[in-house]
């Protein structure tokens, strides 16, 4: 039973994804995988399907883990950690380990879990296989080079949704939101949260308290990408915070079929703000910003949160 | 190749790393390097929480960071509630 941590210095010390990989700059999904593996402490096994945390990570033979990690193929991090977990349920059944049951953690990106990988998410959830899914979110292909996923906004530049004379907003659909996929089709889910990198607290806790939940826990993490998003390196935190200060990203908790809602934005800032900093919307109109707005105030309203933004200045 | 087929490891397997992967030493990225001011620092650890790469170390008085894998992201420069530390041009120092 991991414990609550109940202030950053009384975080622990002890990094289990050590300094030493090929990540950019300032990258977000590097910096939530640090702070989950934090969290989950040195009892831990990590299964890393194709993405940026496998590609950038792995590079030349080594690997930046004090755990031990095992890379599945995309489309399959659910299922090898149900193998796992079955694989440690019977040894510790039959008496032939002594090891403790460890805390199997899937660290898929987007692709590895919204898309290419849903299959196999889904039907480790549905066998009810006691696993942490995390789903760190940089909206995009990002390690081949930022083509669209379906997570990636509307509206945003990536290789395959470019913006131009045809298509002025670049990407024309609404993204997936994997969250709720997650938290209605599946009895056997035990936790769900979402988290952002921008609130280290708040995520460690939950990847704690999805590792104590005894059963299938899915956690969202909101990882902004420097290079995909087209912003300053030193930025990843502060655009996270405003992900969720602006309503693009809620930050909730589904635990025993409750909802509940982990930071309340005091006031909502126009979406106009998030969008500033980032390269990828930086060809959008007023009118597709707008319709930005009327997207997360829809997820905002799912979520409880009436929003009454400022206009756009 | 004469390596008997029982001998052949199962997959391909490398040795995990303890405190640091010296396999991928990224220091020689940065551009800019963090300058911590130490009479304003408060050890909030803000910063510490909120480095990709680990690379500020705990102390007791004061935070310090470690050059031998900070890639130079600044943002410790912006997180810091104080305004304890800065970003310097790498070109500046000597080592």
């Amino acid at each position: 039973m991991l414990e609550e941590i109940k202030s950053i210095k009384k975080a622990p010390v002890e990094e289990y994804y050590v300094p030493g990989h090929r990540t950019c700059a300032g990258c977000g999904p590097a910096l939530q995988y640090r702070l989950v593996a934090k969290a989950a402490g040195p009892n831990t096994i990590f299964l890393g399907p194709t993405g940026c945390m496998y590609v950038a990570n792995t590079s030349y033979g080594c690997g930046p883990w004090a755990v031990p990690w095992i890379h599945a193929q995309i489309t399959n991090g659910g299922a090898v950690a149900s193998g796992i977990e079955a694989a440690y349920k019977a040894m510790i059944r039959k008496h032939k380990t002594d090891a403790e049951f460890p805390n199997i953690i899937v660290m898929a990106g987007d692709g590895g879990s919204a898309d290419i990988g849903i299959q196999a998410l889904s039907a480790a959830f549905y066998r009810g296989h006691n696993i942490l899914f995390v789903a760190y979110d940089n909206e995009s292909y990002a390690n081949t080079g930022i083509q669209t996923s379906p997570t990636t906004p509307y509206g945003a530049w990536t290789t395959f949704s470019p913006a131009g004379p045809v298509i002025p907003e670049g990407k024309k659909l609404m993204p997936k939101d994997l969250p709720k996929i997650m938290a209605h089709g599946h009895p056997e889910l035990k936790y769900l949260a979402t988290a952002s990198l921008s609130y280290p607290l708040d995520l460690m806790n939950k990847v704690r308290k999805g590792l104590n939940a005894n059963g299938p826990a899915f956690l969202y993490i909101h990882a902004p990408c420097p290079k995909g998003w087209s912003f300053p390196a030193d930025k990843t935190v502060e655009i996270g915070k405003l992900a969720v200060e602006t309503g693009m990203f809620q930050l909730y908790e589904l635990d025993g079929g409750e909802y509940k809602l982990t930071y309340k934005p005091r006031e909502l800032k126009p979406v106009s703000e998030y969008i500033k900093y980032q390269g990828r919307f930086s060809h959008l109109q007023p009118e597709h910003i707008e319709k930005l707005q009327q997207f997360a105030n829809q997820r905002l309203k799912e979520v409880g949160i009436e929003a009454v933004a400022a206009p756009a200045e | 190749m004469s390596v008997p087929v029982k001998e052949v490891p199962f997959a391909g397997t490398v040795p995990s790393p303890k405190t640091e992967n010296e396999g991928m030493i990224t220091g020689n990225w940065r551009t800019r390097r963090p300058v911590l001011d130490a009479d304003k620092c408060t050890n909030c650890l803000i910063c510490w929480i909120s480095c990709p790469d680990s690379s500020v170390n705990q102390n007791a008085d004061v935070v310090s960071f470690n050059l031998k894998y900070c890639k130079g992201c600044g943002i410790c420069n912006e997180v810091c509630p104080v305004g304890a530390i800065s970003l310097a041009p790498e070109l500046d120092f000597e080592d």
